[in-house]
């Protein structure tokens, strides 16, 4: 059975909270900020609401249950997504398909997460069963270490060279310093990052996302209903997602999009060549190319040729993470599946914080997320048009 | 490769001691199954009763048909190196004061792919490696991978060593020296690089075939010690607890009664004033300093080796009272083993069967010769394990009690008959 289409459900009120590198508050502080950003940029009030998504690593011991009541909110749509850097792209698909059969009006989706001093730590201890079992024992190094393995193999497989993961790294840097929310404000050369520390080989400092706190938040709703409020929306074209795809590969050098693109593209009416603007889950670079491959927008290997032969900042040849990305806006835990989707709401909407993608009709956000054990399980990817 | 390891400085009395850090010690139950086969030496995995998949990480249902039905199960560790990195950046502090640090991701040939410890030896990825597991200083199991062939001088490699409990370079008390098994270990560390060999002795009037040729030896010190007396074993303790790296009990009380046989207390009394407070004696005296000293530099507080009994496990009627002393001991090992863990301080429990001695005279063999346990001794401490079962009748006695606990006791009663 083919997808059915969203038909008029759109997206709106692109939202992101200014990211910290650590705070004293809870979750709840910043979910809460994202929430009342929304419901300003939205002109609703807060029993106009009546469906939530929440994504959140730091709101234990609560679930989305316990915001209803922390926040004062009353709702009959509740949903909470704990799929990390894929939370974005699950959360839109099912506050689509709520709001598209009647089961809620407006959806507010939100996605954020506090820094404490120890917190990030503390997560990483018991991020999953598998990783506490059998990886944080291993040197205990976190997310560096699992995709230093996945970025080694990646160049000794595909004959990718520092250079080129630089390179992308840099042109997020110029696409941060646009953007005020950044957590990074200084220029990035590509002599800076070649001879930046290593972290964990063949990793250095500039490949590795900055942990920080933050909320990113954004609307589901019917396009009549975003029209009578006069709200820039985006339209829902297409989504994926896949859990735990290609199990038996040895080591992880392709994602669950490579199963899922014919049919996002299908499901859309619309083909790579067609993309404007494209948002990676970019917490390595090395993730950001097997999107790339995996997406279509190049064969799988060619990441490495494809980025030698395009550039990435708004005004380049292929813009892509045009808020800088994690790697230069900062990761706010599950915020970090959120960044690229706003981000791409902006930009289709003209609404940017920063540089601006210029007649941008068509983009992609792309999520990865939950290295529950040797490599990331969640995939998922919006293509979204503008109005 | 790896260069062999040099001798350090003598310490800086002034420099501060650090305190011991441990590697992430929690593991779901599950998980605990790779630490029971690593306590005891070996690399065990889950297959599928059913369907026969390999797993990894440990699960609680199979990853291909969902069967319940996991068997831990030896394997021989053969897989490719298929990516590997070297950490210079850790969360954990232990790896911290530890960097860098040096892992691998390795596809098993018998199906899952492991990230484990990467001895320094394996060349670079892809390359084939053999995967063992052990006890690491929280007294998990790891799993390291080392080369496909063993390479010279690899028990020094920095990691390594942070996982075993090498005699090389350290200071070792063995607390009974006259018997020929304390003679044959304290052989077996010298052989094995050991510094400095305390050899104890009591009762220094009683001659002891051997015991002379043992002052003889360069790195052997004699000390008299008696376990029996709580004032001498604190006094010992005072001079020379600071310094023990590895400390093996080898002192043992062994008469061959039962109950009925022999009329008062005196004898199975005597055998616990040296098997049990004997242990519990050293313990309180000695533990404390090795615990203050399990991270002091390259030859830190080790181990802490118990010589036990196989009885301890189901008692041997004939020798009744022995048994029943060597049950209390191992209770209170376990006790010392929980209380050594925070500071990583490994206590390694020897399970021998009778061992060729006198006071196992009566016994039939196979009865296990002093050299061969110390040598088993010296392997546990190279190795990551911490429970011994050397010899065959150790190892017959562990597979009929672990089969069968009720039938062991039954069959051993019959040898009282």
């Amino acid at each position: 059975m083919p997808r059915a289409a969203y038909d008029d459900v759109v997206i709106a009120a692109p939202v992101t909270l200014p990211y910290t590198r650590y705070s004293i508050r809870g979750a709840h502080w910043f979910l809460a900020g994202a929430l009342a950003e929304l419901m300003q940029q939205a002109g609703l009030a807060k029993n106009e609401i009546d469906g939530l998504c929440v994504s959140s690593f730091t709101l234990a011991p609560d679930t989305a249950v316990g915001l209803t009541q922390h926040l004062g909110l009353t709702l009959r749509w509740l949903d909470h997504i704990p799929m990390g850097g894929a939370c974005g792209t699950v959360a839109l698909r099912r506050a689509a398909r709520a709001v598209q059969c009647g089961d809620a009006d407006a959806v507010a989706c939100v996605a954020g997460d506090t820094n404490h001093t120890d917190s990030f730590r503390l997560n990483l201890a018991t991020f999953s069963q598998f990783a506490r079992d059998a990886v944080y024992p291993y040197g205990s190094g976190g997310a560096n270490a699992s995709f230093a393995f996945l970025t080694a193999y990646y160049m000794r497989t595909y004959g990718a060279k520092p250079e080129d993961f630089g390179k992308l790294c840099v042109a997020q840097r110029a696409n941060a310093l646009q953007f005020p929310h950044a957590l990074m404000k200084k220029p990035l050369t590509l002599d800076d990052y070649l001879t930046a520390r290593l972290i964990a080989d063949p990793l250095r400092l500039f490949d590795c996302v900055m942990p920080c706190a933050g909320a990113d938040a954004f609307l589901v709703l019917r396009r009549a209903q975003a029209e009578h409020l006069g709200i820039p929306y985006a339209r829902i074209l297409a989504t994926i997602e896949r859990h735990n795809a290609f199990a038996d590969d040895p080591i992880q050098y392709r994602g669950g999009w490579a199963l899922d693109r014919d049919e996002l593209y299908a499901q859309a009416g619309v083909a790579p060549k067609d993309i404007d603007v494209l948002a990676t889950y970019d917490d390595y670079p090395v993730i950001s190319l097997m999107q790339i491959e995996d997406l279509g927008f190049c064969k799988k290997g060619d990441g490495p040729d494809f980025v030698r032969r395009n550039s990435f900042t708004a005004d380049g040849s292929f813009p892509i993470n045009t808020s800088g990305g994690q790697l230069s806006a900062g990761q706010a835990g599950a915020a970090g599946g959120f960044l690229g989707l706003v981000e791409i709401v902006r930009q289709l909407t003209g609404q940017p914080l920063g540089a601006a993608v210029r007649d941008a009709r068509v983009g992609l956000a792309s999520g990865f997320g939950m290295i529950n054990y040797d490599r990331g399980l969640c995939s998922g990817a919006a293509i979204l048009a503008a109005r | 490769m790896t260069s062999p390891l040099v001798r350090a400085p003598r310490k800086n009395p002034v420099v501060r001691t650090r305190v011991p850090n441990l590697p992430p010690g929690m593991r779901s139950r599950v998980a605990l199954g790779l630490t029971a086969a690593a306590a005891q030496g070996r690399f065990e995995l889950q297959v599928c009763r059913d369907c026969g998949r390999v797993q990894y990480p440990p699960r609680e249902a199979c990853c291909a048909c969902l069967s319940h039905r996991l068997d831990w199960r030896a394997q021989d560790g053969a897989g490719d190196l298929v990516s590997e990195t070297t950490l210079r950046h850790s969360f954990e502090l232990f790896f911290r004061e530890r960097m860098p640090w040096r892992l691998g991701m390795i596809r098993l040939d018998c199906g899952p792919v492991v990230v484990a410890h990467l001895h320094g030896d394996c060349p670079a990825a892809p390359a084939r490696v053999r995967v063992r597991a052990s006890l690491d200083r929280a007294g998990q199991a790891v799993l390291i991978a080392i080369p496909e062939k063993d390479t010279p001088n690899m028990a020094d490699d920095r990691q390594l060593r942070e996982m075993t409990c090498d005699p090389k370079f350290r200071k070792v008390l063995i607390t009974d020296a006259k018997t020929a098994l304390g003679q044959a270990l304290a052989d077996a560390v010298v052989a094995a690089g050991a510094d400095l060999v305390w050899a104890g002795y009591a009762e220094p009037w009683k001659k002891s075939p051997g015991f002379e040729r043992m002052a003889s030896i360069p790195q052997v010190s004699l000390l008299a010690l008696d376990l029996t007396n709580s004032r001498a074993v604190r006094d010992i303790a005072g001079e020379i607890g600071g310094r023990v790296d590895i400390l093996i009990n080898t002192a043992d009380y062994h008469r061959n009664f039962g109950i009925a046989v022999r009329n008062g207390i005196e004898v199975a009394r005597a055998e616990m004033e040296m098997n049990y407070f004997g242990l519990l004696r050293l313990a309180q005296e000695f533990a404390p300093a090795m615990r203050a000293r399990a991270a002091d530099g390259q030859s830190s507080a080790v181990a802490w080796v118990n010589l036990l009994s196989i009885f301890a496990l189901s008692s041997f009627p004939p020798h009744g009272t022995y048994s029943a002393s060597k049950a209390a001991a191992l209770s209170l090992a376990q006790c010392l083993r929980a209380e050594l863990a925070s500071a990583g301080v490994r206590v390694i429990n020897v399970f021998p069967g009778p061992i060729d001695d006198e006071w196992s005279q009566a016994l039939p063999p196979p009865k296990i010769a002093p050299g061969r346990l110390a040598a088993a001794i010296v392997d546990a401490l190279r190795s990551g394990a911490e429970d011994v079962y050397p010899g065959e009748v150790a190892e017959d006695w562990l597979t009929r009690w672990r089969d069968n606990p009720k039938a062991l006791e039954r069959e051993l009663a019959a040898a009282s008959r």
